[in-house]
């Protein structure tokens, strides 16, 4: 469902398809919409078997990475008598991206089913849902469902009378981007500073509290009763382009456009169609500039680049940029490129957590520098400063939070830069004309 | 917000602004018994930090140097290690702020729809002369948010726990005036 609008017949409602229904937040509504049937049958299946199925099936984490999800579950050790422990990372909080709330907000029993598979797929008996602060009424529902769960004997000491304890609990943020990088998220459930750990040791290794812990998205997890409830070669086959890239992806669409909300497509579709026809094109009398698309840490691409892509993840890559989250920011022809620029920027440096100095020195500098180009006080120099600036802030610190900083900056830059000579030069203009009086 | 007697075994002048600080977790009370519920879901009890920040905002309306002491003494670490955790995040109030505290959503996306008018109207309409100052009446603080995660409904606003989508300049007073 193209919620909040109605669903388009080109979509693939199947995270997406109870959006707006509020009977499916129940226990009730959740089973009569097949819900735990999947988790019924899953705990009551050797964990590798799970892991096998998911793999098979090419579901590739949808938090922003793509790693493959059964790979990651299958790097958990099972029976090294150690315990497991499982994370949601329901941090979301990367710009342009409003998905998990909805899965969440709408859908809680299948997340909490997800984790409850997932959970005795890699062998842990708890899972913790860590959620941002900000998210009060996704956090309220999902402890409504969990009430329910845990009364109705679904989740708990004895997980739907398999003998298996599963428990699963929700764990509230207070207010840290930073926290939905795995490590970071970690740190900060056990009651520290959300402060990204050096890797390795990886978390399959030592995670939360020293043990052995996979971390996955909401999304991802949600997808998992699918998989299982239909098969591998069902989700397999909703692929459009690269066999690599399989399912249906949620994508949240904000910014300058006709129809903003969350629009579930399978893998492979096409972004100018998506644009054009699902999301009602530009505002009137407006025209698309460019686009980030995959949440604000990849590359800006523009419209012409947006038109030529295949939504999956070797498409974006293919056009320079990532699919990353799925948060499809757009900008019309109104935008100012260097201003939305130097707002991205400014996010970064906020969000720094400052462990590291290329990090932490790096993301106010650039800030300030296009902050300086917008208030028309730049010069070209100041352009280079940022290429150099973002090479050294580029794969040097603990976490790509630096990176991230600089992606859709010097991209922005190089794709627009005439946005930006503009500016300096009505500096210089000005300059001019202030002399001569 | 009232404050009852001084604790023992709490120093009152940790916080000249708030001098007496009555305890959260008194023994026997539903807080020290949820908390204490709260510490079996981890394995390390110093995991249940963050949750117990929350009781102590949502109960105090803010964190005082003297609740940092006394939730450093309910997880065994000390007041500065939680000052640090305090400090951290950005949804912590280290000061009294506003009976409605108003987050106004202006990164990227929310800009393009114009998040900027949106936190001239609140700090127009609310009194408060700048961002992060109380109004005179106590009622308001505004502040702007990074990312609030609903960037289709741009301009989220977050007041107190509840979101308001689509929030325009215009909307501003009908969205004041329905406050409590």
């Amino acid at each position: 469902m193209g919620y909040p609008h109605k669903s388009h017949p080109r979509e693939t409602p199947i995270l997406s398809k109870h959006f707006g229904e509020p009977e499916a937040r129940t226990l009730e509504g959740w089973k009569a919409r097949g819900g735990y049937k999947a988790l019924a049958q899953a705990l009551h299946m050797e964990p590798v078997a799970i892991q096998e199925i998911v793999k098979a099936s090419g579901l590739r984490g949808r938090g922003g990475a793509g790693f493959p999800t059964g790979l990651k579950w299958s790097f958990m050790k099972i029976g090294d008598g150690k315990p497991h422990y499982l994370c949601a990372n329901a941090d979301e909080s990367e710009p342009g991206t409003f998905k998990d709330r909805e899965i969440m907000r709408w859908t809680p029993h299948a997340l909490i089913e997800g984790c409850a598979i997932a959970a005795h797929a890699i062998g842990a008996e708890t899972a913790y849902i860590y959620i941002r602060g900000e998210f009060t009424e996704p956090i309220n529902v999902m402890e409504a469902a969990l009430v329910e769960a845990r009364a109705a004997g679904i989740i708990g000491k004895n997980a739907m009378g398999s003998g298996r304890r599963v428990d699963v609990w929700v764990h509230k943020g207070a207010g840290a981007y930073i926290c939905g990088e795995e490590t970071a998220l970690m740190n900060s459930l056990e009651g520290k500073r959300g402060n990204p750990r050096i890797k390795p040791p990886f978390p399959a290794v030592s995670g939360l509290f020293g043990m052995p812990t996979t971390i996955n998205n909401v999304e991802t997890l949600a997808a998992v009763p699918h998989i299982l409830n239909n098969g591998a070669e069902w989700y397999k086959a909703m692929c459009l382009s690269n066999p690599k890239s399989t399912g249906s992806k949620l994508y949240s669409v904000c910014g300058n456009v006709a129809k903003p909300g969350n629009y579930e497509v399978v893998m492979g579709f096409s972004f100018k169609e998506f644009l054009y026809d699902l999301c009602g094109g530009p505002l009137p009398g407006r025209k698309f500039k460019a686009l980030i698309p995959g949440g604000s840490s990849v590359p800006t691409i523009t419209i012409e680049e947006a038109e030529a892509t295949i939504m999956d993840y070797e498409g974006f890559v293919a056009q320079g940029t990532m699919l990353g989250s799925g948060g499809v920011i757009v900008f019309d022809d109104a935008q100012s490129m260097p201003r939305q620029l130097a707002r991205i920027a400014r996010f970064y440096a906020h969000e720094s957590c400052a462990q590291c100095t290329q990090c932490r020195e790096g993301t106010a500098w650039m800030t300030k520098i296009l902050e300086r180009i917008v208030a028309g006080e730049g010069t070209f120099e100041d352009l280079d400063t940022i290429f150099d600036l973002s090479e050294a802030m580029t794969g040097k610190t603990i976490c790509v939070l630096s990176d991230s900083c600089g992606a859709p900056v010097v991209s922005g830059i190089t794709k627009f830069r005439g946005e930006f000579e503009a500016l300096i030069k009505g500096r210089r203009s000005s300059t001019v004309a202030v002399g001569a009086r | 917000m009232s404050h009852g007697p001084s604790a023992p075994g709490v120093a009152a002048s940790a916080h000249a602004h708030d001098a007496p600080y009555e305890p959260v977790f008194t023994p026997g009370s539903a807080r020290s018994k949820e908390l204490a519920d709260l510490i079996t879901r981890y394995p390390d009890k110093r995991a249940a930090l963050l949750p117990a920040l929350w009781m102590v905002q949502n109960d105090r309306g803010w964190i005082s140097e003297a609740a940092m002491m006394e939730v450093g003494d309910q997880l065994g670490c000390t007041a500065a290690y939680v000052k640090g955790v305090v400090t951290f995040y950005t949804m912590y109030h280290q000061h009294p702020v506003g009976k409605h505290f108003i987050q106004v959503c202006t990164t990227s996306p929310c800009l393009c729809a114009g998040a900027d008018k949106v936190v001239e109207a609140f700090l127009e309409h609310t009194g408060c002369k700048e961002l992060g100052l109380t109004s005179a009446d106590g009622r308001y603080t505004v502040i702007e948010v990074e990312c609030l995660g609903a960037c289709g409904f741009a301009t989220p606003v977050q007041i107190n726990e509840d979101y308001v989508e689509n929030v325009t300049p215009e909307k501003v007073p009908e969205i004041l005036a329905g406050l409590p």
